[in-house]
């Protein structure tokens, strides 16, 4: 890559921010030159994001119908899953997902929720909303 | 606060938080020379570790691969610590910060909230650099990030001990040896023999035959669901080799620069058309991810077989020039 093909997109993904690449420059040596972002990483990290943002709109739904907890809602708002939530908390798999049932969460004790809040960094009223 | 810190813009985070860290120490130490020299150059496809359900592919050593490599080569010294309690582990920076000390941190890229939103993902072995503190704000130097910027002591907390794969359980670490004045040929010799043997290792996953195996999986992605699998699939390849700090081409724009400081440090001119052609290597890979991301938009059909027929290709590139790498390293008379 010649640094004039640096691409320079404006990806939104930046946020305005610039990143390193390497380039060739004029006098043949590679340089570290600046780049407002290419598209080709714009596509695969909104890809990425779009995934874990799917996956929290179909658990809000769920947790609107009363098919699941909030809990599974935060878990992926938070860009979690099953298994990082439950080494964040140090709770077992099983019994997180246990938690994902709207009857065993609502009767879960403060201390609990408060765990769950930590790890998830957001207050415990939240945790208990799926908005 | 160490005096006349300097920050420095870099493409990855433990190749710039070393040769910050070093400079700082006095010997001139780029970002390039820092990854060079700790061979970090790698491809392993780990099918065995999933992020999300997919599996980790990396263009790099793992992570403290550069830290550990220039302790090693450099002769300098440092420490290591981690903690159990988080209070404990910030007590020991402020300690440390007070005492002058530059102090690197391992970190978790998602509690950190001067990282752009779409970029916080659960990474937790990003490394950065702590030069100082104002009450509860520390200052820090992330070398992803071309200004210096400013944390608040609970995020930076939390960053500090985020759980899961790699957590980094507060890890510290800092300078108490500065490093000798370096022997570039020796140093560089043996910094090339490691990463031409790593990328020609006769193990499945590793180098040039995890390349192959990457391509064989490719191939086989089911298309059954519509592609929805196989557009993540692929494109989680793309992000490791494109969108966390690679300096572009999977680290191999930036292992071309090492090459061409060696030559110009030793002499040994025959690194520079290795350089030259390590360029044309990574402007393949940029083809293949641009070939991929069409894909994944829809504005090319999806077809892993020509993905995977690319990724055969430049693994038969690699290999002859890591053949040839190889070859200029044992020529290199000292």
């Amino acid at each position: 890559m010649r640094e004039s093909e640096v691409p320079q997109e404006g990806s939104r993904t930046l946020a305005g921010h610039r990143k390193a690449v390497y380039a060739v420059a004029e006098n043949g040596k590679l340089r570290l030159v600046p780049s407002r972002g290419w598209e080709v990483e714009e596509i695969v990290t909104r890809q990425a994001v779009e995934d874990l943002e799917r996956r929290a709109e179909q658990a809000r739904a769920r947790a609107r119908a009363g098919q699941s907890s909030p809990l599974e809602y935060h878990m992926y708002r938070a860009r979690m899953d099953l298994e990082l939530l439950s080494q964040t908390t140090g709770l077992w798999r099983w019994r997180v997902r246990r938690h994902f049932r709207p009857a065993v969460f609502s009767r879960l004790p403060l201390a609990l929720k408060q765990r769950y809040a930590a790890a998830l960094g957001v207050s415990v009223e939240a945790l208990g909303k799926a908005e | 606060m160490p005096e006349a810190f300097v920050h420095a813009h870099a493409s990855h985070c433990e190749s710039g938080v070393m040769s910050s860290l070093l400079r700082h120490q006095g010997p001139p130490m780029s970002e390039a020379m820092a990854f060079g020299l700790a061979s970090a150059l790698s491809f392993a496809y780990l099918p065995f570790i999933r992020i999300n359900g997919l599996p980790l592919v990396s263009f790099r050593m793992p992570p403290r691969a550069i830290i550990k490599g220039l302790e090693r080569s450099l002769g300098l010294s440092m420490r290591f610590e981690t903690f159990r309690s988080p209070s404990d582990g910030m007590a020991r920076l402020d300690a440390l910060l007070d005492a002058g000390k530059l102090v690197g941190l391992q970190t978790s890229v998602f509690w950190l909230p001067y990282f752009p939103p779409d970029l916080r993902f659960h990474f937790n072995a990003h490394n950065l650099l702590v030069y100082g503190r104002e009450r509860d704000e520390y200052l820090i130097s992330d070398p992803v990030g071309e200004t210096t910027v400013r944390c608040a002591r609970e995020d930076l907390q939390k960053a500090r001990f985020a759980k899961g794969v790699l957590a980094p359980k507060g890890l510290l670490y800092f300078v108490t040896k500065p490093p000798l004045a370096p022997d570039w040929a020796r140093l560089g010799r043996r910094a090339l023999a490691r990463t031409a043997r790593i990328m020609l290792a006769p193990l499945p996953l590793i180098g040039v035959r995890g390349m192959r195996l990457l391509a064989r999986q490719i191939e086989r992605l089911p298309l059954a669901d519509g592609g929805e699998r196989a557009r993540l699939y692929i494109g989680n390849i793309v992000r490791m080799q494109e969108e966390i700090g690679t300096g572009g081409g999977g680290f191999r724009f930036l292992y071309a620069s090492f090459l061409q400081e060696l030559a110009e440090k030793t002499g040994y001119t025959i690194l520079d058309g290795l350089a030259a052609r390590l360029v044309e290597i990574g402007d393949r890979w940029r083809e293949f991810a641009l070939a991929a991301a069409r894909m994944i938009r829809g504005r090319d059909a999806l077809a892993p077989p020509v993905l995977a027929a690319q990724l055969r290709a430049l693994a038969a590139d690699e290999k002859l020039f890591f053949q040839n790498l190889h070859r200029a390293q044992r020529a290199w008379a000292l």
